[in-house]
């Protein structure tokens, strides 16, 4: 027993030495989004392949796909599809990147349960994140203000919401920050004028409660016929068209299996 | 004679061999800085950078007024020394000049180990207890406030700053104490028209060790002051310093880019903060060092 630990810490060592350069192992980077369906993945991946190993961080989808383009990492984890610029330094730089749907992620309206208000519509939304309205009383709640609470401006999530609702309108300077999905639901959670957005995979309704947006529920059914207004698909990256351990691990993350995983860290499957 | 100046060779060349890679690491990193921050000055003036008011990097056009977070950087640092430095004083005195001795050998080391607590424990302290706690009390639009990340950064300069202050207390020599107790003067007295103005140097030097600890802050204003790009207006407003708007922005910022260069830009605003303050520092010991001659 000793024996093979000492032989599994030699292993990892010897893993984090040889990083990506080494055959047979992955280095997957990227969107924080991705990072619990990846991790997941990972595990399960290599529990079937044992000579395969596979590591995973997450750092954001810019630096994923900065990394890929760099060479530093083999698969670019990315919660948007890839900006212009970023596609144009890639090939510049030699670096063909293939993009692979894995799931579909719907980010859902949160407020604190004790609001009473139980839907918004896109317009009202738009009007709460840009500032025009300010009270709870001109969307049908109680005389109280509304604190909005957004993501850093250059999260994937956040990015997805100045698609759909803010539809390239500035969000108002008066926005409070929050860094990860985590604290999202932790700040409103706790603020009772509060109204923040999160990924339908962080976001319960325990803690905080969901609004419908335009009426409708998000939930997997609605996110994937595209009724639910606010959702989007999550890639994968690869250095030109994927071989070898890379090819098996994206056809991994979008068969049956994988799409089980995706379920089960509470994102939209594919199929 | 030469034998022994052999023996001294060897370890003061490795020893400047290790000042200089720090030096050179220094420059490097200054260079880096510098390197990294300029181009955006081709993209905005730097009075728009300095003066603006709107934060917006990634919109098309894209603004990068920094004002607020100046601002909010300034102001989390202030009210933090203001809340902390006096409290810092009254510790470093009492357990310099009225402590008991075996209290005190329990008192110091529990100080200083407090110094080294987490800034991410004392974000989330922030975030969970102290906020929902400010809401109700004092029925807020949000406890994630300017006052709340400077408490909370207040907390982790007290240890840096009552440390500090108490060893240049502590180093005024006892013959000074004696002679001013000789002249019939009260301990009260003493310690505060001869002892407290002989630490003088030391003691402010202290402070500004800890309003530089509390410029470079990250996690607790991220986790803790609301990040609202606002300039504010009482001490319950959100604000978003630099510090947490390069940590919570670089991650995603495609590289290159302005927002990109912007960032750096706000780092080497910061660093360009630490170091006046740490020149001022310098300023201040050796005046101190003629005052002692």
């Amino acid at each position: 027993m000793k024996k093979l630990s000492i032989l599994f810490v030699a292993l990892f060592v010897g893993v984090l030495a040889a990083g990506a350069a080494f055959a047979g192992n992955l280095v997957v980077n990227g969107s924080t989004t991705v990072l619990p369906i990846s991790q997941s993945a990972a595990e399960a991946f290599m529990a079937e392949n044992k000579d395969v190993k596979i590591s995973v961080s997450g750092g954001g989808s810019g630096n994923g796909i900065k990394a890929l383009i760099d060479g530093t990492c083999d698969i670019a984890n990315s919660s948007r599809f890839m900006k212009d610029a970023e596609a144009k330094l890639a090939i510049e730089k030699g670096v063909y990147p293939v993009p692979f749907a894995v799931a579909i992620d719907a980010i859902v309206p949160i407020v604190n349960p004790s609001n009473p208000v139980k839907n918004l519509t896109t317009q009202q939304l738009q009007e709460i994140y840009t500032g025009k309205i300010t009270s709870w009383k001109q969307v049908g709640g109680e005389d109280k203000p509304i604190v909005v609470v957004g993501r850093d401006t250059s999260s994937g999530t956040y990015e997805v919401w100045e698609e759909k609702i803010l539809k390239k309108e500035k969000v108002t300077p008066k926005a409070q920050v929050v860094a990860s999905s985590g604290a999202m639901l932790q700040t409103v959670s706790r603020n009772k004028y509060a109204i923040g957005y999160d990924g339908l995979g962080y976001a319960d309704d325990k803690s905080v409660k969901m609004l419908t947006v335009n009426g409708v529920k998000a939930d997997a059914k609605t996110a994937r016929s595209g009724k639910y207004p606010v959702s989007r698909y999550l890639f994968v990256f690869t250095k030109g068209w994927p071989t070898g351990d890379v090819l098996d691990f994206v056809n991994f993350m979008q068969s049956d299996e994988g799409q089980k995983i995706v379920v089960k860290q509470g994102f939209v499957p594919l199929r | 004679m030469k034998e022994a100046m052999k023996g001294d060779i060897l370890p003061r060349r490795i020893i400047s061999g290790f000042a200089l890679t720090g030096m050179a690491i220094m420059i490097f990193i200054l260079f880096f800085l510098v390197k990294e921050s300029l181009p955006i000055l081709r993209e905005t003036s730097l009075l728009q950078i300095l003066g603006g008011k709107e934060w917006y990097p990634t919109y098309a056009p894209p603004s990068f007024g920094m004002l607020p977070l100046i601002t909010g950087s300034v102001a989390v640092t202030l009210l933090s020394a203001l809340l902390a430095i006096p409290l810092s004083l009254g510790l470093a005195i009492f357990l310099s000049e009225a402590c008991p001795r075996l209290l005190r050998e329990f008192f110091k080391p529990t100080l200083e180990i407090l110094g080294f607590l987490p800034s991410v424990v004392l974000g989330f302290i922030g975030m969970m207890v102290l906020a929902p706690w400010l809401q109700e009390r004092f029925d807020l639009m949000t406890g994630l406030n300017l006052f709340n990340a400077s408490v909370l950064m207040g907390i982790m300069i007290v240890p840096i700053v009552a440390s500090i202050a108490e060893d240049s207390l502590s180093s005024v020599p006892d013959d000074l104490r004696d002679a001013s107790y000789a002249m019939g003067a009260t301990r009260w007295e003493t310690t505060t028209r001869v002892v407290f103005p002989a630490a003088l140097p030391g003691i402010l030097e202290a402070c500004l060790l800890g309003v530089m600890r509390a410029v470079g802050e990250t996690m607790v204003v991220l986790m803790a002051a609301g990040g609202s790009a606002v300039i504010p207006k009482s001490v319950f407003d959100a604000v978003r310093p630099l510090t947490s708007t390069i940590a919570a922005e670089m991650g995603e910022t495609p590289v290159g880019s302005g927002h990109y260069h912007a960032l750096f830009f706000a780092g080497l605003l910061l660093f360009l903060f630490t170091w006046a303050i740490n020149l001022f520092a310098a300023r201040i010991e050796a005046r101190g060092r003629r005052w002692r001659e």
